[in-house]
């Protein structure tokens, strides 16, 4: 099973931002592994906790949030809103077993298609590395103990 | 002829079957009203006694506490198949709730921690007699997640006014929507009486734990930096732990806009602070030293996530 897994990564990127350099990531032909589904979003800020646990839970092995830079926010702070929730979340994943690199936040700019490209195919290696989130068919099964 | 009721616990601490008795001489009025068949904590029926009884023949059950062993799991089935209506009654029963948090560990960890090497043997045969012992699950369960459950009566636990609502509800009123949480659908700030206190907007620069300061108690208790979860909870407690000068811990968990209520207060809670920088967020966030106690005290077993990740 190792040699032949392909991390799924949910990625939610801003309408303004990071979904921009995805196009233009696009537009421009620039190749990059495929395993990350986007979901585009208004604004960082708009990712909700809630969000990232059901990507988790619903079978993705990393979630990925890009965001505009800081002070260049359409909404004036929802992307510091955004990385006051990363940082708390990140300990609250930690303290249920799961690592810090399958959640990323990072600041895209929409002239920066080439950094989607190096951030998408970076994570995809890291998970890669790290495996399925769900560790073994007995952890899959576990939950399914009273069903 | 008066209703049929029963009443069970799974993995509770009894304060659910106190809630009832809380009604105080209501709960005589409660006593007149029905048929009780059932009640382990109070009356001498036997599990035999139920399966005796055709299906359907109880008209409600009230059932609180989690799932988490093999009698449990069978006796809630056993109430389910003898039930027209089935409530979970508490916050365990609905969410999982403070025995929940043993979703951080394995029943092997739970066992090893607590009795060493000599975990108990499941069967074990004396003199021709074979005893048994349930077997603890690896996780714990809300009821509704081994049964179909009708109504859910929430904290924990229930205050007496949304036990005797529920009497109220279930005896007189009209049935609600089957699924339905028999609390208001707003959050407990709403009803806090230091509702007014709370500034427009809030910007802390430190948590502290509830022991480490006097609170004030007549100002907005997250406004003091003590995490309060009143703005991620629902209403319906009667704002009993403020009136005691502690904040909301969540017992009553979400509204009916929310999934995963740990996941929403952390959200609430991080909407409160300041900080622009990772340094300055991380320090801000210091003083909640447990973030799955904090947000999950009384839901882990409901989330999302539903249990600490499984080798």
């Amino acid at each position: 099973m190792p040699e032949e897994f392909e991390p799924r990564i949910v990625a939610f990127f801003c309408n303004w931002c990071t979904y921009l350099a995805a196009d233009l990531a696009g537009t421009s032909r620039i190749k990059y592994y495929p395993n990350a589904e986007v979901v585009r979003v208004m604004c960082s800020g708009r990712v909700d906790v809630q969000f990232v646990l059901k990507a988790f839970a619903k079978g993705a092995d990393g979630v990925l949030i890009g965001g505009c830079h800081p002070g260049d926010c359409h909404y004036q702070e929802g992307n510091y809103k955004a990385l006051r929730r990363y940082r708390l979340l990140r300990r609250l994943l930690r303290q249920m077993g799961i690592e810090d690199e399958r959640l990323r936040l990072e600041w895209i700019s929409a002239a920066e298609g080439d950094r989607v490209r190096a951030v998408i195919n970076e994570m995809v290696e890291t998970l890669r590395k790290l495996g399925p989130l769900v560790k073994s068919d007995a952890a899959r099964a576990h939950l399914l103990e009273v069903a | 002829m008066k209703p049929v009721v029963a009443f069970y616990w799974c993995a509770s601490c009894g304060g659910c079957e106190e809630a009832v008795l809380d009604l105080a001489e209501g709960v005589l009025n409660v006593a007149d009203a029905v048929d009780i068949v059932f009640w382990p904590v109070a009356l001498d029926f036997k599990e035999k006694d139920i399966e005796a009884m055709d299906d359907g023949a109880i008209a409600v059950s009230f059932v609180n506490g989690a799932v988490r062993t093999s009698h449990q799991l069978q006796m809630a089935r056993l109430m389910r198949r003898k039930s027209k209506l089935v409530v979970a009654f508490g916050a365990c029963a609905q969410l999982g709730g403070i025995p929940g948090l043993a979703n951080l560990a394995t029943a092997g960890d739970i066992l090893r921690e607590v009795y060493g090497g000599t975990a108990p043997e499941l069967q074990f045969t004396d003199n021709g007699h074979t005893l048994t012992l349930p077997k603890l699950f690896d996780s714990v369960f809300p009821l509704d997640r081994v049964i179909p459950v009708d109504y859910y009566v929430p904290g924990c636990p229930p205050s007496p006014k949304i036990v005797s609502d529920m009497f109220d509800t279930l005896w007189n009123g009209q049935l609600p929507e089957p699924g339905s949480v028999l609390a208001p659908d707003h959050a407990m700030c709403d009803e806090c009486p230091r509702r007014d206190s709370r500034p427009q907007e809030l910007k802390l620069d430190r948590f502290h734990r509830v022991q480490e300061r006097v609170i004030d108690p007549d100002r907005c208790i997250l406004a003091q930096g003590i995490p309060c979860l009143g703005p991620a909870t629902r209403a319906g407690c009667g704002s009993r732990c403020i009136a005691g000068n502690m904040p909301c811990t969540g017992c009553f968990g979400p509204t009916s806009r929310m999934r995963d209520y740990g996941g929403k207060a952390l959200c609430s809670l991080a909407s409160v602070v300041e900080g622009n920088e990772v340094a300055e967020i991380d320090r801000i966030f210091e003083g909640l030293v447990d973030p799955v106690g904090t947000f999950y005290r009384y839901s882990l077993p409901s989330s999302f996530l539903e249990r600490k990740r499984l080798e």
